[in-house]
């Protein structure tokens, strides 16, 4: 049956709809029969000129996914024989030939292998920690290079550099195309969702005022995380997709009306969005269900206690203080020692938690952690002891990077009695 | 694809890691067909470094730089991507108390047009 023809605005706006929903992984595959990002990168762009130009005459081809990939690559090898075209021919078929059939290129579950391929070759831990989020962004959910570099308050050509320089490492070293074998996927994922959990804290925790002109890195870390539970039956993928819906859950009730952080006690929790906390609480789960999770999904598990508690009092503190103790035996690490202290105090009163913060603050490794000063100096505040609150806000306010935060610490030192 | 993997260590530590371990490294790496050449080397106090600035030779003794972390070794194999090679890497002796860099080994680029020099030929 012939294609049916349609107007040629409706074509332009089909292909511009397939763009946004296709392009990437028209791109992840064309990146496995190409074997080079750049490549790939102008043959999808040729593939979409091309069906700009040829759909209005003959028609929305039946599969288009599969008809842009057979024409990108159709005018990568094209280019290859043109480029090459003072190289004797043995060579130039030989280039061809090692180019794999297209026959197997276009069915829907190589397809989304290529996507999954694509995001472990951009999160390689042979790759410097910093390009492998910015190649993420750029080639998994293409961004551009300007977008990213807004977002991550870089410059541009600082930007595009690193990216350069992680393609040619990818070439050049040969890091392969490839999903990790099983024994090795666990390890592999882990560096993953590193990257994908370090876009969605970039996103959450920037400042508001500029957030308008900037692109939404958490919902970009969201969607990398639904593709993730989508594409792999992973546990911890769940948990890191329910951690971030329920961190997100809360944004409306971060920051007040003129940019203030608001802290999860204080907040109005008539904001939180319900339905993003059912989608967490339910990927949470799932996760603990399996019995193979692993930090993120306790994370989560924590985060989901407060999701569903109406207020601060009538939070399950003794829940949340046990989840913290897997979680220390899963991941010690100090700053969870001094979360799960806050939490004490939240259960037994605040000597009990100012007790355990003491000692971690003697251990000295959260010596330069403003948190960790700011938690000390507000279990002294509830405490009455206003001289060592002082002292600590102080410290805090020292330490604190970011703006709203050192406000919210200067207001509580200000609200200190004298 | 050919990758070198250069062997670091703090010379101190050598005794915990024995000939006989490094040994069956090697032979296990002969048996898999990735080996290509792989020596441990003399201490690093009978290295020196040898420079040619102007035409004329400069000798120093030591290595070019000052770490403690020295080059003790190293394993030329062949391997399919950076994952086998890191595979093998991790796999040899000393990457448990020192460190191994893997690196992929360049062909060189020689004009076809230009004549070729010897190897080790000086201009004739």
């Amino acid at each position: 049956m012939a294609a049916l023809i349609e107007p040629a605005d409706a074509v332009a706006a089909r292909i511009d709809a397939l763009y946004r929903t296709e392009s990437r992984r028209v791109y992840a595959t064309l990146v496995r029969l190409l074997g080079d990002f750049d490549i790939a990168e102008e043959a999808l762009h040729d593939a979409f000129r091309a069906a700009l130009e040829r759909w209005p005459k003959v028609g929305v081809p039946e599969n288009p996914r599969a008809w842009l990939v057979s024409a990108g690559r159709f005018k990568a090898i094209d280019g290859i024989r043109r480029r090459t075209r003072f190289v004797a021919m043995d060579d130039v078929s030989d280039i061809v030939d090692a180019l794999p059939d297209e026959s197997i290129t276009a069915d829907a579950a190589s397809i989304e292998d290529d996507r999954l391929r694509l995001i472990f070759t951009c999160c390689h831990p042979a790759l410097a920690a910093d390009a492998q989020v910015a190649l993420t962004l750029r080639e998994v959910c293409g961004l551009t290079t300007e977008a990213i570099a807004q977002a991550f308050l870089t410059g541009a050509p600082t930007l595009a550099q690193r990216i350069v320089r992680a393609k040619a490492k990818i070439r050049d070293a040969r890091i392969p195309y490839q999903v990790p074998e099983p024994d090795e996927l666990a390890e592999r994922l882990g560096n993953v969702l590193r990257v994908v959990y370090l876009v969605f804290n970039e996103g959450y925790s920037a400042s508001s005022g500029d957030s308008l002109t900037r692109v939404d890195l958490s919902a970009e870390a969201i969607r990398l995380g639904r593709l993730l539970v989508e594409l792999l039956r992973e546990p911890e993928a769940q948990g890191l997709l329910g951690l971030m819906l329920l961190q997100e859950s809360r944004r409306a009730a971060r920051t007040s009306p003129t940019g203030d952080l608001v802290l999860l006690h204080e907040q109005d929790r008539t904001l939180w969005n319900r339905t993003l906390i059912d989608e967490g609480s339910a990927l949470v789960e799932r996760a603990l269900a399996s019995r193979r999770f692993g930090p993120y999904t306790l994370q989560a598990a924590i985060a989901g206690v407060h999701a569903h508690a109406p207020t601060v009092e009538a939070t399950d503190w003794t829940e949340i203080v046990g989840l913290y103790d897997v979680l220390l035996r899963v991941e010690p690490s100090p700053v969870i020692e001094l979360n799960r202290a806050i939490a004490v105090a939240m259960r037994d009163g605040p000597a009990a938690g100012l007790a355990l913060i003491d000692a971690l603050l003697a251990d000295g490794d959260l010596d330069g952690y403003h948190l960790a000063h700011a938690a000390h100096a507000d279990l002294c505040r509830r405490l009455g002891e206003t001289a060592r609150a002082r002292a600590s806000y102080r410290r805090a306010i020292g330490l604190a990077r970011q703006e709203p935060e050192r406000r919210f610490l200067e207001r509580r030192l200000a609200d200190l009695p004298a | 694809m050919k990758y070198l993997c250069l062997v670091y260590l703090d010379e101190r530590r050598l005794a915990e890691v024995p000939d006989a371990e490094c040994k069956a490294c090697g032979d296990a790496l002969r048996r898999s067909g990735h080996m290509i050449a792989a020596e441990a080397l003399q201490s690093v106090h009978t290295a020196t470094t040898v420079r040619v600035r102007g035409g004329k030779v400069s000798v120093t003794d030591g290595p070019f730089a000052e770490t403690k972390e020295v080059l003790a070794g190293f394993y030329l194999v062949d391997a399919t991507d950076l994952d086998q090679a890191i595979d093998i890497a991790a796999n040899i002796p000393p990457a448990r108390i020192g460190s191994v860099e893997v690196r992929p080994v360049r062909e060189l680029v020689v004009d076809d047009a230009a004549p070729v020099r010897a190897v080790g030929g000086e201009p004739r």
